[in-house]
């Protein structure tokens, strides 16, 4: 049976199919739904971690005892993976371990673009990068084949446009894998040095035995073209990009397993056309790896090293002609994202400009409070940096900067590595205000729940962090709560916590107004003859209200009753 | 065949997941090959989307580039115009006429290009223009713009209407198959 799928859905499946039993991840666009699609089959146990150091162990932890696992991740998550990652590579596996990760070129939704290939060149270890759904199913069968017979857990690179990107994939059955007894291997698995130093002289032979199964594996395909006048290395989505322009009219060499990568693959390669194109999104990895065999190609002089391409990516590097367009000459607005009418961030974060409070922010919605008309963020680095960033801040600041700096960070990022801050100011003896904004879910990559909400990935109810008693119990002993719908309460808190003079928590309270189970309230209205067009409804931002003949209106169809502009209306023309 | 292009463009929220997701469950049973290509995440919270499905013999690339496309379905004025250069000489737009603010419009730092849809027919651009909000409504909900828009996308396409409402109760959740139907037939009678 043939279905059309998502690659990370088609990923999902691999792992179904491979007889993976455990999966351990945090979201991240565009990794999420590789985890969503895989909690669909009972078969697999299925969670979501605090944070992707915590999952990437989950799966070491589940490969020890012998079965098939996996994590998941966005590239910047396998920064916070990377320490397990790197040890990994030392003690290798016992039931085969598949990480993926997923890069953003053009960070659509991203603070980055870094190119993971880095980590697996780094960590020595296998990674394989597939070009759609297809290829995003079989590879992953694969990865788990390697993983096991090479004994080393293997990276499975996505990338936006492969894991948000549908096609057709055929449905095969699902083959157990019986966990065996557990045997001891302390030599194996206990990286302390004397066993590390034996480990590594492994590592290195590894990674040349990947070498020639590279030369040839099916992963790595020639396909010859009808001239051999232009020869092509790329992988992934460069594939599609090249086929696309050029059909078979080139020679292309299609790499799967993009680490290590082959040697004599290469060399024959570039023997049999005239001249080597490498085409590669990010950074030039590839070309360097010709650079080093001494095969003469052409890569990053053409195709820069920012950004994603496409097929007129392509014709324009090769001087071909792109089909004719038109374009309207008017300027057309730009459409950034904004927070949702009714979004409970709003409120705080207009508190904070209207108090030109500086705000180091963080990862998640609420960074959408550094755009017009707020501007209420100051800086967004990593998950959880607001909270290490402010103590920083406030040390250097002093006395005036702890007066009027906080920093906002949600709570899925609290979890994820907001805490280990807190836990640095309390016992640091910081005088800084945290401010917890607690929307009850992971909003940003699509309402994932997470260790604060009471529920699990399946829906089912769990074990929740109390913030409050959390707080606490890291040693902060003012933390209060606020709803960020009244204004005048969030401004009352503000002042009073900046003013303490000890380190204190916000928390602003409210669910995300996406929620199913948050029922809107009706939309409210402008009294057209009360309002005298002042704006000051308009400081909101919110994407609900706009001036049309100098009064304000509220769109209806998207208002949901939040009442936070009528706490501003002077002349009280917003009503029920 | 040479591969068709089609763009689904609009506002984060306006539901043109739905809409791409009928046309690549369509056109795989029609027996082509099918790319849907989407983008996820920042870009859901009111920003501007755009979803490229591409069907053909063989389709490689999952995105559509300046020039290509044959179809731009766009789920609100601006937004046909924001991708007009991804169309096709000769290509079509499909576009519901409702007005969505974007935020700099809002705050005043910039205006609603009102008559940008003139200029672009005045360059020769086939432009269909519907109210597809209206009909949403008339058909029993206003989130049905996008199968409004399917079913006058509908009429370009050489395939039977009843394989169009055939996938729609395939993928519209059960409560919802009568007014989206609805919402079809308005869309393709209009």
């Amino acid at each position: 049976m043939k279905k059309m799928m998502l690659g990370n859905e088609a990923a999902a499946r691999g792992l179904y199919e491979a007889g993976v039993r455990v999966v351990s991840s945090y979201p991240g666009t565009p990794s999420t739904e590789i985890t969503e699609y895989a909690a669909k089959y009972d078969e697999m146990y299925c969670e979501w971690a605090p944070n992707e150091k915590v999952a990437t162990e989950v799966a070491f932890g589940a490969s020890l005892r012998g079965a098939r696992s996996a994590c998941a991740m966005k590239h910047v998550g396998l920064n916070v993976a990377a320490d397990p990652l790197f040890t990994l590579s030392y003690t290798g596996v016992n039931g085969g371990m598949v990480l993926f990760v997923a890069d953003d070129p053009a960070m659509h939704s991203s603070q980055n673009e870094q190119d993971s290939r880095h980590y697996a060149i780094a960590a020595k270890v296998p990674m394989l990068e597939p070009a759609d759904s297809v290829e995003a199913k079989d590879f992953v069968k694969e990865a788990y084949e390697i993983s096991e017979k090479f004994d080393t857990p293997v990276i499975v690179r996505m990338c936006t446009r492969i894991a948000h990107c549908q096609n057709a994939v055929e449905l095969e059955d699902r083959k157990e894998i019986p966990v065996p007894e557990y045997v001891k291997q302390p030599q194996k698995y206990i990286m302390a040095p004397a066993n590390a130093i034996k480990r590594h002289p492994f590592v290195e032979e590894r990674t040349r035995k990947l070498v020639e199964f590279g030369e040839t594996s099916p992963l790595n395909r020639v396909e010859k073209g009808t001239s051999n006048e232009k020869g092509i290395i790329c992988s992934g989505t460069c594939y599609q990009y090249v086929k696309e322009v050029f059909g078979d009219k080139v020679s292309v060499l299609k790499l799967g397993l993009v680490n290590p990568l082959p040697e004599k693959l290469i060399r024959d390669f570039a023997a049999s056309v005239d001249k080597v194109y490498v085409i590669e999104e990010l950074d030039g990895i590839i070309e360097q790896h010709l650079n080093k065999l001494g095969v003469p190609c052409i890569g990053k002089e053409l195709f820069p090293p920012i950004g994603e391409f496409n097929q007129a990516t392509i014709r324009a590097a090769f001087g071909i002609e792109q089909p004719k367009s038109v374009a309207a000459d008017t300027p057309i607005p730009v459409r950034p994202p904004v927070m949702c009418a009714g979004c409970p961030h709003r409120g705080l974060f207009y508190t904070l400009a209207k108090n030109k409070i500086t705000a180091l922010g963080d990862i998640g919605c609420y960074t959408l409070g550094s755009a017009a008309p707020l501007f209420a963020l100051d800086s967004t680095l990593c998950m959880g940096a607001s909270v290490s960033g402010l103590h920083g801040f406030n040390k250097v600041g002093g006395a005036d900067s702890e007066k009027k700096t906080v920093c906002v960070i949600g709570d899925s990022t609290f979890m994820h590595s907001g805490m280990t801050g807190l836990v640095d100011i309390a016992y640091n003896g910081s005088n800084s205000t945290v401010i917890i904004v607690d929307n009850s879910i992971t909003g940003m990559t699509g309402h994932q729940q997470n260790p604060t909400t009471g529920y699990n990935i399946k829906g089912d109810p769990a074990a929740a962090v109390n913030l409050e008693e959390l707080c606490h119990a890291i040693g902060i002993k003012r933390v209060r709560v606020v709803d960020p719908y009244n204004l005048k309460q969030c401004e009352d808190a503000i002042k009073e916590e900046l003013a303490a003079e000890e380190p204190s928590v916000i928390i602003s309270r409210r669910p995300c107004m996406l929620l199913k189970y948050v029922k809107p309230k009706p939309a409210l209205k402008i009294n057209p003859d009360k309002c005298v067009g002042c704006k000051m409804c308009m400081k909101l931002g919110c994407p609900a209200i706009s001036i049309k003949d100098k009064k304000a209106v509220i769109d209806a169809t998207q208002c949901v009753g939040c009442a936070v502009c009528e706490q501003l209306c002077k002349t009280n023309a917003i009503e029920a | 065949m040479e591969t068709k292009n089609v763009m689904i463009v609009g506002v984060g929220g306006q539901g043109s997941l739905l809409a791409s997701k009928l046309l690549g469950f369509l056109l795989t049973e029609e027996g082509y090959d099918v790319k849907v290509s989407e983008v996820h995440g920042m870009s859901q919270r009111g920003g501007s989307v755009v979803t490229y499905v591409r069907f053909g013999d063989k389709v490689y690339s999952p995105v559509v580039a300046a020039g290509e496309a044959d179809f731009i379905v766009s789920f609100e004025k601006i937004e046909a115009a924001r991708y007009a250069n991804c169309l096709k000489d000769g290509g079509k737009i499909v576009v519901n006429i409702q007005q969505i603010d974007p935020m700099p419009v809002i705050t005043g730092a910039a205006e609603y290009p009102e008559n940008v849809l003139e200029e672009l027919k005045a360059k020769g651009v086939f432009v269909d223009e519907i109210d597809a909000l209206s009909l949403a409504t008339e058909a029993g909900s206003a989130k049905a713009v996008n199968i409004v828009l399917m079913g006058r996308l509908a009429k370009y396409f050489d395939i039977d209407k009843e394989k169009w409402i055939a996938a729609i109760e395939k993928l519209v959740k059960p409560q919802f198959v009568e007014i989206n139907k609805k919402a079809f037939e308005l869309g393709y009678s209009m």
